[in-house]
C-alpha cells in the first residue's frame, strides 16, 4: 500500500494541490480530503478499454490496434481540408504543446473548451486587462467576497473553505466572520444562501446591474432608477457602501456572467467596476474556471501562438478571430469537414446543429472516458488519465502552475504519446 | 565539430582586441587555441565580429508577459511569420510568442537573454516559456523584494535566515540572481497603497526599504552569487525619484562586493532618473545619475531606452502600473502574488510629440553617454517596457551617430531642448563601447564573463558576424548602414553551431538554462525552514511539497555553484 500526499486534483479550476491517495496494488482505495467530484473522477469510471473504429456511425465500434487507430486518425485529419482540433482542458499543458504543433502541422483550427464557458472572459480581457491575484492573495487579505453568477457550492466545492469565504490567513484571522459576502445571481443557489447581501438580477440583465452600480460609485447615483435589472436602487447604494469601504475585494465571476445575455460585454464592465473600485480600496476580479486545466491551455496557447484560443493555422501563420475561428463558428457554418476531439466533451455541451454537424463528418475522439462525443466519433482512442495516471502541468483558476502527480501506473498511452505518432503518421502521409 | 572564423574585423574588449584581424577558432562549442586542417571555415571577409549578445535584464517568459499576449492580440497580431521547415511561426511585437523570442534574438547576434522577474510561487510558469524559447542561452532572476520572509528575517536582523532564504529560492525558483523591486512597495500593494520613498515603514512587517535593499545585497555577497543584487528602484515613474534612485544607490558602500563586479545594479535607468515635481516641470537628471556612477566603482546600471510607438509595460511594481493604467485610461493588468510581489501589465505608445515620452528618449541616451565606462552602463530597453529588443540597433545607431540624434531631436516636442541636454552632447561610441554595452559589460555584471560576452580561449563559442566592414564604414554618418546590419546578422554562431546566416535561422537548438545553487550551513537552512513551513500552513494557498520548480522544467540546466562566505561590512 502507498499513499501519496499532496496529491493535486484532476477536476475542476481549484486544483486543490493536498490531497492523500491511497494506492493498493496500483489501485486507487481512498481519496481524502477532497470534495466528491474530485474524488468520483480519482475514483474512476467508465473507462474505453480499447481502441474502436466504425465507418458508419450507425454501426457499432470494433476494437482495433492502438496502431490502426492511429493511423485512421492521421489519414481522416490529412484528408481534410479544414480540420478542428477541440477539447483540452482535462488533459495537462504537456498534452497542449503536442496539439498546437499538430494544428500547425495540418494547417488546423484549434479551440480549447473555454468557447463554451469563460473564451467571453477573454474578450474582456483584450478590452480592459485583467486586474487580478493568486488566490492566496485573497485569503490572505479580502474582508468583502462577491460571486457572480456562479455557484461554488455545487461547482467548486472547496473554493470557499482553502481561498475565500472561510479561509484564514495574515489580515483575516478571523475567517468568515469577519467577511462580508454578496451573492449576485438569478437564482437564490446554495452560495447565496450563504451570503450576507443576496441579490437577485432579472435574467440577462446582469450588464445593466453592474452599469448602475459603476454610476453609483462615480457619484452619479441621481440618473440611477428605482430598480435596475429587479435589484432595488437601495440595495444597490448598500453594496457600493460595503465595496467602497472593505480593505480588499474580491469579485469571483462564473458562466452565470459569461454565457448570459451581453456576455463579454458583462465581464468587460466588471472589469472596469474593479479598476475603478481601486480608486478607493483594493480591487481584484478572478473567473471561476472549470476544468483543472482550462487555464493552462490558454497559457500554452498564448505563449506558442499569440492567442490564448480559438486559432486558426490555415494561413500557416496564427490567425485568431473569435466569431470566425471559435469551434462552433466553423461547425454551425459546416465549414469543419473533419474533427479530433481530445479532453473535452464536444458532444455533451456544443449546441444541437454542432453537433448534428460532427455527426456527419469523420471524428476522432482521444478520451479516456466512454462520453456522448463518442457517439459521433469514428475513430476512439483510449488514453491515461492526466493527473492520475500521466504526470504533467496545470494551471490552477488563477493562473498559478502546479505539477501533477502520477499515482498509479496507466494501462493505456498517454495523450502525448498519441499526439506524437498522429503527428510522425500525418507527415508520412504528406510525403514529409 | 570544428570550425574557424576566418579574416573578421574583431572586436573584443576583455582580451585587448579593438578591430584586430583574428582568427577565432571554436571545437565542441568551446573557443580554443586552434583547429585541424579539417574545421570549417566561415571567411569573414574583413566583416565586424564580436561575441555573441548578452542582455541582463528583458522580460521574455512568464506570468506577465503572458498576461500581455492575452491582453493585446492586436500585438500578436504585428509581427506574424507562417512556419518553415526550420521555424514555428513568429507572432507579435511587444509581446512576441515563445519562438519568435528566441529567433529574433539570434537573428540580431544575440545568444544569452536573462528574464528580468519572477516570483517563486510563479517560477514554474516562467521555465514553461524558457524551455520553449529557441536557441538562445537563458535564466532569470528572482524577486525577494517584498517576500514575508525577506521582510520577516530583516526585522529580526537575522542575516543568516536571510541568506537562506535566497539561496532557498533561489532553488525554488531555479533562478539565477535576486530581484528586488520597489521593495516593500509589492506588499503594500497588497492593500493598495505604497511606500513613498526608502525610510518608509512597512506596515505590519516594520521594515524599510533601505533595510530591504541593504540585507539583500549583505546576503547576496554572502552567498557570493555571480550576479549582484538587480534593484528597481522605488518611486519608479515619478518625477523627482532623480534623489531615491541616487540614494539607494548609494547603499552600495554599506556592503563590500564578494567578487570582482559591483554590488548593486539598478536597472532601467530612464525611468528613475526624472527630476522636477510633476508632469509640468518633469525633466532630465540623468546627468546626476550618470555622475555618481562616474564617481563610484560599485554601482552599474542599465539604460531601459525608450522606442517610439508601441511598447508593453510589465513589471512587479505593481501600484506603478495602476498608476499609468489610470494616467493612460489603458487596460490594466494585474499580479499579485500572495506572500511575494505584486505586478502589473499595462500598453503603452510612445509619441515623439508628447513632451515626456520625448524627455524619457533623451534621458536614456544621455545616460549611456555621459556614462564614462561603458561597462557602468548596458544597453537595454527594458523590454518591452521602453520598446522591444528588436530595436537594440536603432540604439546602437543612435549611440554611434550624434548626426542622427541630431535629426532625431528635430522632429521630437521642444521641451527636449529644454528640459534635457541630449542636444549638446556630442560623444558618439565605437564598436568596442558598443561591444561592452551589449556583451562585455553584460556578461560582467552578470558575472558571466568567464564563458559570455567575450571571444577569449575556454569561452563559449557563441559569436556574431555583422554585415559591416569597420574599416571602411564611418557609424558617425552611416548610421542606416549600422542599424541593419546589428538588425539581421551575417552569421550567429552558438555553442559552435551556425544559427542564422544572411539574417535567416538555420537552425533552432535548446539554449541552457542558467541557475544559481548557493551552499548554505545546513543548520541556518534547518532554521530558516521552520518558518517557511509555518507560512505555507498558515498563509499560502499551496502546499510546500508542490511548490519548488522540478526538474522536468529545466531540461538544459547549467548550474552555477555559489556558497556562504562570511560578509565584511564597510
Amino acid at each position: 500500500m502507498t499513499v501519496i500526499t499532496d496529491a493535486l486534483c484532476p477536476f475542476c479550476g481549484c486544483l486543490c494541490d493536498d490531497l492523500t491517495i491511497v494506492v493498493d496494488n496500483n489501485k486507487i482505495t481512498d481519496v481524502k480530503k477532497a470534495c466528491k467530484l474530485g474524488s468520483a473522477k480519482i475514483m474512476g469510471h467508465h473507462r474505453i478499454k480499447a481502441p474502436m473504429m466504425r465507418n458508419d456511425k450507425n454501426s457499432e465500434f470494433r476494437e482495433v490496434s492502438y496502431d490502426e487507430a492511429i493511423n485512421e486518425a492521421a489519414i481522416i485529419l490529412s484528408n481534410s481540408k479544414r480540420p478542428l482540433l477541440y477539447g483540452w482542458a482535462s488533459a495537462v499543458c504537456e498534452v497542449h504543446k503536442k496539439g498546437i504543433l499538430l494544428a500547425e502541422e495540418l494547417g488546423a483550427i484549434i479551440d480549447n473548451t473555454a468557447t463554451v464557458c469563460h473564451a467571453p472572459s477573454t474578450l474582456a480581457v483584450h478590452e480592459k486587462g485583467l486586474p487580478s491575484a493568486t488566490l492566496g492573495q485573497i485569503k490572505n487579505r479580502a474582508d468583502v467576497i462577491v460571486f457572480w453568477g456562479s455557484n461554488p457550492v455545487h461547482a467548486h466545492p472547496r473554493h470557499m473553505g482553502r481561498y475565500s469565504v472561510f479561509s484564514k490567513g495574515l489580515f483575516t484571522e478571523k475567517g468568515r466572520k469577519a467577511r462580508k459576502v454578496i451573492v449576485v445571481d438569478v437564482r437564490k443557489t446554495e452560495t447565496a444562501n450563504m451570503a450576507d447581501e443576496y441579490v437577485q438580477v432579472q435574467q440577462g440583465s446582469d450588464y445593466l446591474v453592474v452599469s448602475a452600480l459603476r454610476a453609483i460609485l462615480s457619484g452619479h447615483a441621481d440618473v440611477v432608477p428605482d430598480t435596475v435589472g429587479g435589484v432595488s436602487k437601495e440595495q444597490l447604494i448598500k453594496i457600493v457602501e460595503v465595496l467602497k469601504t472593505a480593505k480588499f475585494v474580491s469579485i469571483f465571476f462564473g458562466m452565470g456572467l459569461t454565457q448570459s445575455k451581453s456576455m463579454y460585454k458583462n465581464i468587460d464592465n466588471a472589469i472596469s467596476l474593479t479598476t475603478e473600485l481601486n480608486s478607493f480600496t483594493k480591487c481584484v476580479i478572478t473567473p471561476m474556471r472549470g476544468h483543472y486545466n482550462v487555464t493552462g491551455f490558454g497559457q500554452v496557447c498564448s505563449w506558442e501562438t499569440g492567442f490564448a484560443t480559438a486559432v486558426d493555422f490555415a494561413r500557416g501563420a496564427p490567425y485568431y478571430n473569435p466569431g470566425e475561428t471559435a469551434a462552433n463558428d466553423v461547425l454551425l457554418r459546416k465549414e469543419t469537414d473533419a474533427a479530433m476531439i481530445i479532453a473535452g466533451d464536444a458532444g455533451a455541451h456544443f449546441p444541437a446543429d454542432s453537433v448534428r454537424h460532427l455527426a456527419r463528418i469523420p471524428v476522432v475522439q482521444i478520451d479516456p472516458y466512454w462520453n456522448p462525443t463518442t457517439e459521433v466519433a469514428n475513430v476512439v482512442i483510449p488514453v491515461a488519465i492526466c493527473g492520475v495516471e500521466v504526470a504533467g502541468t496545470a494551471y490552477r483558476m488563477d493562473g498559478v502552475s502546479l505539477r501533477m502527480r502520477k499515482m498509479v501506473e496507466p494501462m493505456h498511452p498517454p495523450d502525448t504519446e498519441i499526439l506524437e505518432k498522429i503527428t510522425e503518421r500525418v507527415r508520412e502521409l504528406r510525403g514529409e | 565539430m570544428e570550425l574557424i572564423i576566418k579574416n573578421g574585423a574583431v572586436y573584443d574588449p576583455v582580451n585587448g582586441i579593438n578591430g584586430d584581424k583574428t582568427d577565432i577558432s571554436i571545437k565542441d562549442g568551446k573557443i580554443v587555441d586552434k583547429v585541424s586542417g579539417k574545421a570549417t571555415v566561415i571567411d569573414a571577409g574583413g566583416r565586424l565580429v564580436m561575441a555573441g549578445g548578452v542582455d541582463a535584464h528583458s522580460h521574455i517568459a512568464g506570468a506577465k508577459v503572458n498576461v500581455g499576449r492575452i491582453m493585446r492580440p492586436e500585438d500578436t497580431r504585428s509581427g506574424i511569420k507562417p512556419r518553415t521547415k526550420i521555424t514555428r511561426p513568429y507572432t507579435g511585437y511587444t509581446v512576441p510568442n515563445v519562438y519568435a523570442m528566441g529567433y529574433r534574438y539570434a537573428q540580431m547576434g544575440y545568444t544569452t537573454v536573462f528574464e528580468a522577474a519572477q516570483a517563486i510561487m510563479k517560477a514554474r510558469h516562467t521555465h514553461e516559456e524558457l524551455e520553449e524559447i529557441p536557441i538562445i542561452d537563458k535564466g532569470a532572476l528572482t524577486l525577494f523584494g517584498s517576500n514575508w520572509p525577506t521582510m520577516d528575517f530583516v526585522r529580526e536582523k537575522d542575516m543568516d535566515k536571510l541568506a537562506a532564504y535566497v539561496a532557498w529560492g533561489l532553488l525554488a525558483s531555479r533562478g539565477f540572481g535576486v530581484k528586488c523591486v520597489n521593495p516593500g512597495g509589492g506588499e503594500m500593494w497588497g492593500f493598495g497603497k505604497n511606500v513613498s520613498g526608502l525610510d518608509d515603514v512597512v506596515p505590519n512587517f516594520d521594515v524599510t526599504p533601505k533595510e530591504i535593499i541593504v540585507s539583500l545585497m549583505k546576503a547576496n555577497e554572502m552567498l557570493g552569487l555571480p550576479h549582484s543584487v538587480h534593484l528597481h528602484c522605488n518611486n519608479l515613474g515619478k518625477p523627482g525619484n532623480y534623489k531615491t534612485t541616487l540614494a539607494s544607490m548609494e547603499l552600495a558602500n554599506q556592503v563590500k562586493a564578494s567578487k570582482d563586479r559591483q554590488v548593486l545594479h539598478v536597472t532601467h535607468l530612464t525611468f528613475n532618473s526624472w527630476g522636477g515635481t510633476n508632469w509640468g516641470d518633469f525633466e532630465s537628471k540623468a546627468d546626476e545619475v550618470a555622475n555618481y556612477l562616474n564617481n563610484n566603482s560599485n554601482v552599474t546600471g542599465d539604460m531601459g531606452q525608450l522606442i517610439w510607438g508601441s511598447a508593453t509595460t510589465m513589471t512587479a511594481d505593481g501600484p506603478v502600473q495602476y498608476a499609468n493604467a489610470k494616467l493612460l485610461h489603458a487596460k490594466w493588468g494585474n499580479g499579485d502574488v500572495e506572500l511575494e510581489d505584486a505586478s502589473g501589465v499595462v500598453p503603452i505608445f510612445y509619441v515623439k510629440q508628447i513632451s515626456i515620452h520625448a524627455i524619457m528618449w533623451a534621458i536614456g541616451l544621455e545616460l549611456a553617454l555621459l556614462t564614462k565606462d561603458p561597462y557602468k552602463m548596458l544597453l537595454t530597453t527594458d523590454h518591452p517596457n521602453g520598446g522591444p529588443f528588436v530595436n537594440y540597433p536603432e540604439v546602437i545607431a543612435l549611440l554611434m551617430s550624434n548626426k542622427k540624434r541630431q535629426e532625431e531631436i528635430k522632429t521630437l516636442h521642444e521641451a527636449v531642448h529644454k528640459r534635457t541636454m541630449i542636444p549638446g552632447i556630442e560623444r558618439e561610441l565605437d564598436f568596442s563601447e558598443i561591444a561592452i554595452m551589449t556583451r562585455a559589460g553584460t556578461a560582467k555584471v552578470l558575472g558571466l564573463l568567464d564563458t559570455k560576452g567575450n571571444l577569449g580561449i575556454g569561452a563559449d563559442a557563441d559569436i556574431s558576424i555583422y554585415d559591416i566592414k569597420p574599416d571602411q564604414i564611418d557609424p558617425t554618418v552611416e548610421h542606416s548602414k549600422i542599424k541593419s546590419a546589428f538588425s539581421s546578422a551575417a552569421y550567429a554562431i552558438k555553442d559552435g553551431q551556425v544559427v542564422v546566416k544572411d539574417g535567416q535561422i538555420t537552425s533552432t537548438p535548446q539554449g541552457r538554462t542558467y541557475w544559481v545553487d548557493a551552499y548554505v550551513p545546513e543548520q541556518d537552512t534547518s532554521e530558516m525552514m521552520k518558518d517557511i513551513v509555518k507560512k505555507f500552513k498558515n498563509y499560502y494557498s499551496m502546499q510546500l511539497a508542490n511548490y519548488m520548480v522540478q526538474d522536468e522544467y529545466v531540461t538544459h540546466a547549467q548550474v552555477i555553484k555559489a556558497g556562504a562566505i562570511p560578509v565584511e561590512v564597510n
